[in-house]
């Protein structure tokens, strides 16, 4: 049987008796005896975990991701390079943005430092960091109750793309292969981490027990609060046919297995509303981990992708030993956390039409917070308008409404055929308390979700009033960009 | 640096926080990074499910057949006394026959590891008879379920202002809970020792308080208990009192077993089980004269302390203390009461009350300016302490060194405040969905431990013959910068450079019977300690100096201590450590205690009337928002303070403060919400339902300053208090937001706004502003069809 191997701050480990559900941090901490990254919340949502794991897998060349140690697996870093803080120091000097965090007082009580340190360690080493909005983006994910994050702030700014030509840079310019494929067994639990299609059904075939995982930003969360164990997990996360990105005139397909951050930066091009979504989509740590196929698959009612996925009417390619089956988005989600998928299916990929000239898109969030926060609300329309300045179609998705993310379908009715003017969002709107029943719960009360679910049409109405009105990723003062001093 | 001019003294000098590197490198160890020693066992509580219920039937059997559970303890296994408590002990430490709120500990799982700790905790079955529980503070006022006695302060006629105001506003507030969210979870490694001992690792504020309790769990003598305290992972009052708790069940353990047992608590249960800020739910009635002065005002307060007393009492004092915050009421009653429920015990956080009292006096105002259409700013200037006879608060302290006007006119005037005031009038008339507002907000913040007792500290120095220096004193670090602090007193008083100075970690066997590290008082009053302890040293050294540098015994008191030198006026120099090795050979002490209790304190109770507090620290807050209409959402736009730390011993770690205060007290005042189901059972806890700022809530221009030229007399080289004061600063936040809202509706309607101001409570607002708005307009039209004349 192979053991799970890999280099903790260049040193290889070798391990073969851990369960392959013990986590990384977990691992590192009680194991390892590696004290430095700490353990906040086990939930993904402090960042008091935050190491770097070197990305061999992404669309571009290897790059060192911030990642929430609570949330990976120890068998998910197999054939990586891994670095925590207390492997930044090098030959007694300390990394630049140890130096820079301590020189802002960035640390009070120091509990959440070494997690910020290596959100920081990320940033350092990024290319895309041009704008001041993307370094809050980066940090969001790591808690700070004792700073008031000012000079975090200041710190991650002045070190973010800093790029030092150093030791950590090399070894990622170093051509570091990709993680092999693994198959992992411990303490009667089995874990498989496949490179090809073929060798995934043979897996799924032979262990009718098993469980899919991708990224391990939902299913972790099983593991570190529900304390479940899983006989058999397979991990889709080396799958190359998964991460393709393929941009064609007539549409965009987006590989279910790309990361997150991977999509955000694609698409902020190529389909500005999923990229806009993401920007308030968890935190960096967990957008380098997680993926579409993830989010999809998980039907999440507050699933965040979704309704942008229902408003641009795309549809979900699912794979299996039998080949490929078109599932449109609208068939995909059946119930309360049930999809359409059958046994020995995977997502492996989403197709988005490309979006007619005469549509207009809004996507929105709405939070307590508004960074790494689930969706009160979370909605996602489309309409397009005619010559005439009738309204030929609508597509009006929301999250966080109902068991499913679903259109509000009356809603639609009362638009289509009607002028695009004021009036005909402010009629359609109560019809909204016709599509849903929506709850109470902690993240805000149905009469909130109602109202703000028919505020957010007006809203869409007033923001795509200008035919030229495109979703910026940019942070806006509210959800909707309107009226918003530029 | 160089040799001719050395290092001056770190005082008041900007420097780095003492163990900044150790946190950016991973090396600061806290309670839970501490090397194991071998055969360390782990202990977890098992908490109850149920809010109020007789136990009916304990079993642990099935726990104790999971391999690697060692013992599973109930409140009969306990040596000493079961019952614990801050001020009275009536908290039991393992539940015993009955359960007051859910999570309430019941036994101690003790295994191998953690894994099996967990797993004998969930196997452990406890049956419990569930009774009605008390949950909201209406429901304990109506079965009169009490913690503590009323507190009142009274003076004048209130009835009699009342009939005299030209305006009253009689109302109704209330305030949420605030979970303290330390990153690091409680946690404490006890070590048996010889002849029944024990040995504490702990994260919390009060080592000394540890130290009794777990004597009296265990039956023990104080001085067979040692209590140190590495590090804490943040504290803010949620380590005060409730460590305790969570110390004495490892130390039960480790007495039990023989082995060295941790507790160490995952989020989850840490925030289900112990306290936070305590709720209020507050009446009152507000008159104001003609001018706009507050000249009566009437208040019942009722804080929701949770299932025990714990430091009820003393927050609940906090509050009336704080009722007025910056201004002068002529007759006043204001009324505490504290009621039990079957919650968590709440406990202290930042400001102890004060937050909660200052709301209910800044809603009458907010009130007073909306309904007449007066600039809320001016309302407060109006009514704040001035000369005699407006300088006596409501419990008869003069209010001295009063900087209210001076932070009012340089703060409003370095934020542009009228300015900005006018140009959100300008946006506001032209924006339909997003309204923006300013607010300003004063305070004033009475410092010294109310209880008067407990305003002593202690410290420890110890030179060595080498002229390296360790400082002990009776205060922790949890983050606020206090040993940075000390150290930089040390240094002073010794005239070394700060590189020789080691803060030692907090040990009850270093400095005895210490008060806990709160009420922002930690540096006030263990620096006077340190002070006294290092002079008591240097006064040792003198002579000795003297001798080396032939220097007439007679004048040794002209030789200067600084920068790691001895010199003397006329020239001619020794170092610091030349002189520690002959103080040594001279078979001179090198060690000294110091000792420091506040002066001219105390209070009594009954009468309402003292001087609890040694001096106020002042501060103001002008803060910009913009909310959405259409979600409720909102973003701080741009935040100014102006704080008054006097002369900041090390101004980097004030800075800090202010600004982790200001921000904390807006996460209370805005998102952070915790909520519990109908049957008791935490809804919010952990951080993905609890939600604390992020990077992005702090306002991008955050502009903080601290008062220049303002020296406290009598106190540590003229320094103030920090930890507290700036949390209230956020209040702010609610003015501006009021200020937002308002816009959204008519000139004259008040704001009907509770925190925490989530985007759903402010969406609630926003709509009743526009709804009277339309009231309104539909009225007027009826008014204009029906008018005669048109
Ligand atoms: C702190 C935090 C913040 C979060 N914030 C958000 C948020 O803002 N919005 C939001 O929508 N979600 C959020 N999530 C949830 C989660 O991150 C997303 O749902 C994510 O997209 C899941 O992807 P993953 O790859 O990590 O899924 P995994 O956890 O690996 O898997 C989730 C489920 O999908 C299945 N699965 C995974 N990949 C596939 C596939 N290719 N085909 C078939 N089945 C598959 C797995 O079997 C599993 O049942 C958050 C989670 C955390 C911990
Ligand atoms: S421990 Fe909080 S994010 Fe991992
Ligand atoms: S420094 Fe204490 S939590 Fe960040």
């Amino acid at each position: 049987m192979e053991p799970v191997r890999f280099w903790l701050n260049g040193a290889l480990v070798e391990e073969h008796d851990a369960s392959p559900t013990t986590t990384l941090l977990d691992y590192l901490r009680r194991t390892l005896r590696q004290t430095g990254t700490k353990e906040g919340c086990a939930e993904g949502d402090c960042g008091a975990c935050t190491v770097a794991v070197l990305d061999t897998e992404g669309p571009s060349s290897a790059r060192w991701r911030s990642v929430n140690a609570c949330l990976v697996l120890l068998p998910m870093v197999h054939g990586r390079h891994l670095v925590t803080v207390e492997g930044l120091r090098r030959d007694g000097v300390y990394h630049p943005v140890q130096d820079a965090l301590a020189r802002a007082m960035g640390s009070q009580c120091g509990y959440c430092t070494p997690g910020v340190v290596m959100s920081m360690f990320e940033a350092c080493y990024r290319d895309d960091l041009d704008e001041d909005w993307q370094v809050d983006d980066q940090m969001c994910g790591n808690l700070c109750r004792c700073t008031g994050y000012r000079p975090i702030r200041e710190a991650a700014q002045a070190i973010a793309g800093l790029a030092p030509d150093d030791h950590f840079a090399r070894l990622a310019a170093s051509q570091v292969p990709p993680a092999p494929a693994l198959s992992y067994e411990a303490h009667g639990q089995r874990f498989f981490a496949p490179r090809s299609l073929e060798a995934l059904f043979d897996i799924l075939d032979a262990h009718p027990d098993h469980r899919l995982v991708t990224g391990a930003t939902d299913l972790g969360l099983d593991v570190t609060k529900r304390r479940k164990r899983f006989p058999c997990l397979v991990s889709l996360e080396n799958l190359s046919d998964l991460r393709i990105i393929e941009a064609r005139t007539d549409g965009l397909t987006l590989g279910a297995g790309l990361t997150l951050a991977d999509l955000e930066l694609v698409t902020r091009r190529l389909l500005p509303p999923l990229s806009r979504m993401l920007r308030y989509f968890g935190a960096r740590q967990i957008k380098n981990r997680a993926t579409l196929g993830g989010n999809l698959a998980n039907a999440s009612p507050i699933g965040d992708t979704a309704p942008v996925l229902l408003a641009l009417d795309a549809s979900v390619i699912a794979r299996s030993r039998q080949g490929e089956r078109v599932i449109p988005v609208d068939a995909f989600f059946e119930g309360y956390r049930k999809t359409a998928l059958r046994p020995g299916e995977i997502i492996a990929r989403v197709d988005f039409p490309s979006t007619p000239t005469d549509a207009r898109v809004g996507v929105y969030k709405v939070s307590k917070r508004r960074e790494l926060d689930i969706s009160a609300v979370c909605a996602a329309m489309r309409v397009r308008v005619g010559d005439d300045g009738v309204i030929t179609e609508a597509r009006i998705a929301y999250g966080g409404m109902a068991a499913t993310p679903s259109r509000a379908h009356r809603v639609e009715a009362l638009l289509v055929g009607r002028p695009f003017e004021a009036v005909t969002f402010e009629a359609a709107a109560p019809a909204i308390a016709d599509d849903f029943q929506p709850i109470d719960d902690h993240r805000g009360s149905a009469w909130y979700r109602r109202t703000v679910a028919q505020n957010l049409l007006r809203g869409f109405f007033e923001e795509t009033r200008s035919a030229r009105f495109r979703p910026l990723p940019e942070a806006p003062s509210s959800t909707v960009q309107v009226e918003v001093a530029s | 640096m160089n040799a001719e001019h050395p290092p001056r003294s770190p005082l008041h000098q900007p420097a780095l926080h003492d163990s900044g590197y150790k946190h950016t490198s991973g090396e600061a160890l806290y309670v839970d990074d501490l090397p194991l020693p071998p055969g360390t066992l782990h202990a977890l509580p098992v908490g109850s499910n149920v809010a109020r219920g007789r136990i009916t039937a304990c079993d642990a059997s099935a726990a104790l057949a999971i391999p690697g559970v060692r013992a599973v303890l109930f409140a009969r296994d306990i040596p000493g006394d079961n019952l614990i408590g801050p001020i009275v002990h009536d908290e039991p430490l393992l539940a015993d026959g009955e359960v007051f709120y859910c999570g309430q500990a019941i036994a101690v799982v003790i295994a191998d590891d953690i894994e099996a700790c967990r797993d004998g905790v969930q196997a452990v079955r406890v049956d419990i008879e569930p009774l009605e529980p008390i949950l909201d503070i209406e429901t304990a006022i109506e079965r009169e379920s009490w913690l503590v006695d009323p507190h009142v302060i009274a003076r004048g006629d209130v009835r009699h202002g009342m009939a005299h105001a030209a305006t009253i506003l009689r109302g109704e507030t209330r305030n949420g809970a605030q979970d303290h969210f330390y990153l690091e979870t409680h946690a404490t490694l006890a070590l048996p020792e010889e002849d029944g001992c024990v040995r504490l690792y702990s994260s919390t504020q009060h080592p000394t308080e540890v130290q009794k309790l777990v004597a009296h769990v265990l039956g023990l003598g104080s001085n067979q208990v040692v209590c140190e305290v590495p590090r804490m992972g943040g504290a803010f009052g949620g380590k005060e009192s409730q460590a305790s708790n969570y110390a004495c069940m490892a130390a039960l353990g480790a007495i039990h077993t023989g082995r060295p047992v941790k507790v160490w608590l995952d989020r989850d249960t840490d925030m289900a089980q112990t306290g936070k800020r305590h709720p209020f739910w507050t009446r009152y009635e507000a008159g104001f004269d003609n001018d706009g002065r507050l000249i009566a005002l009437d208040v019942h307060i009722y804080a929701d302390g949770g299932w025990s007393i714990d430091l009820t009492g003393p927050i609940l004092d906090r509050a009336l203390f704080h009722l007025d915050n910056a201004y002068f009421i002529e007759a006043l009653r204001f009324e505490g009461r504290a009621c039990r429920t079957n919650l968590p015990s709440n406990t202290a956080f930042r400001g102890f009350g004060g937050p909660q009292g200052m709301l209910v006096v800044e809603e009458a105002l907010n009130r007073y300016a909306e309904q007449m259409e007066l600039d809320p700013a001016d309302v407060r200037r109006l009514n704040y302490y001035g000369a005699a006879p407006r300088d006596l608060t409501p419990y008869g302290q003069q209010v001295t060194d009063n900087r209210l006007e001076r932070i009012h006119t340089e703060l409003l005037t370095s934020a542009d405040y009228l300015a900005r005031r006018d140009a959100i009038e300008r946006f506001n008339a032209g924006s339909r969905f997003v309204k923006r507002g300013i607010g300003f907000q004063p305070v004033k913040f009475g410092i010294s431990f109310t209880k008067s007792i407990l305003n002593q500290a202690g410290a420890l120095m110890l030179v060595y013959a080498d002229g390296t220096v360790q400082l002990n004193h009776g205060g922790t670090e949890m983050g606020q910068g206090l040993h940075t602090k000390m150290m930089a007193v040390a240094a002073h008083e010794l005239g070394v450079p700060l590189a020789s100075v080691r803060a030692m970690p907090t040990s009850t066997e270093k400095v005895p019977n210490t008060s806990a590290t709160a009420a922002s008082s930690g540096a006030d009053l263990n620096g006077q300690a340190v002070k006294a302890a290092c002079e008591e040293i240097r006064e040792r050294m003198r002579p000795v100096a003297a001798r080396l540098l032939d220097v007439p015994a007679a004048d040794a008191a002209t030789l200067h201590f600084e920068g790691g030198y001895v010199s003397a006026p006329a020239g001619g120099r020794v170092t610091f450590a030349e002189v520690a090795t002959a103080c040594w050979a001279e078979r001179v002490s090198l060690s000294a205690t110091g000792f420091y209790r506040t002066p001219g304190v105390h209070y009594d109770a009954q009468a309402g009337r003292g001087r609890p507090f040694y001096y106020y620290a002042y501060g103001g807050a002008v803060t910009e928002v913009e909310v959405s209409g259409l979600t409720g959402e909102h973003r701080l736009l741009r935040a100014d303070i102006l704080h008054d730390v006097g002369a900041s011993l090390v101004p980097g770690i004030d800075l800090g403060q202010v600004e982790g205060g200001f921000v904390q007290g807006l996460g209370w005042l805005t998102m952070e919400e915790v909520l519990f189901d109908a049957n008791g059972r935490g809804l919010t806890t952990g951080p993905s339902t609890y939600k604390v700022p992020a990077v992005g809530d702090v306002p991008s221009d955050f502009r903080v300053s601290l008062l220049e030229r303002a020296p406290q007399p009598g106190v540590i080289h003229g320094s103030k208090a920090v930890g507290e004061p700036p949390l209230m600063l956020a209040i702010s936040v609610v003015t501006a937001l009021r200020h937002a809202i308002a816009a959204f509706g008519r000139p004259g309607y008040e704001v009907q706004l509770a925190p925490p101001c989530t985007p759903e409570a402010i969406l609630r607002a926003i709509v009743s502003q526009r709804d009277r708005a339309l009231t309104h307009a539909v009225g007027l039209a009826r008014k204009v069809a029906a008018s005669p004349e048109l």
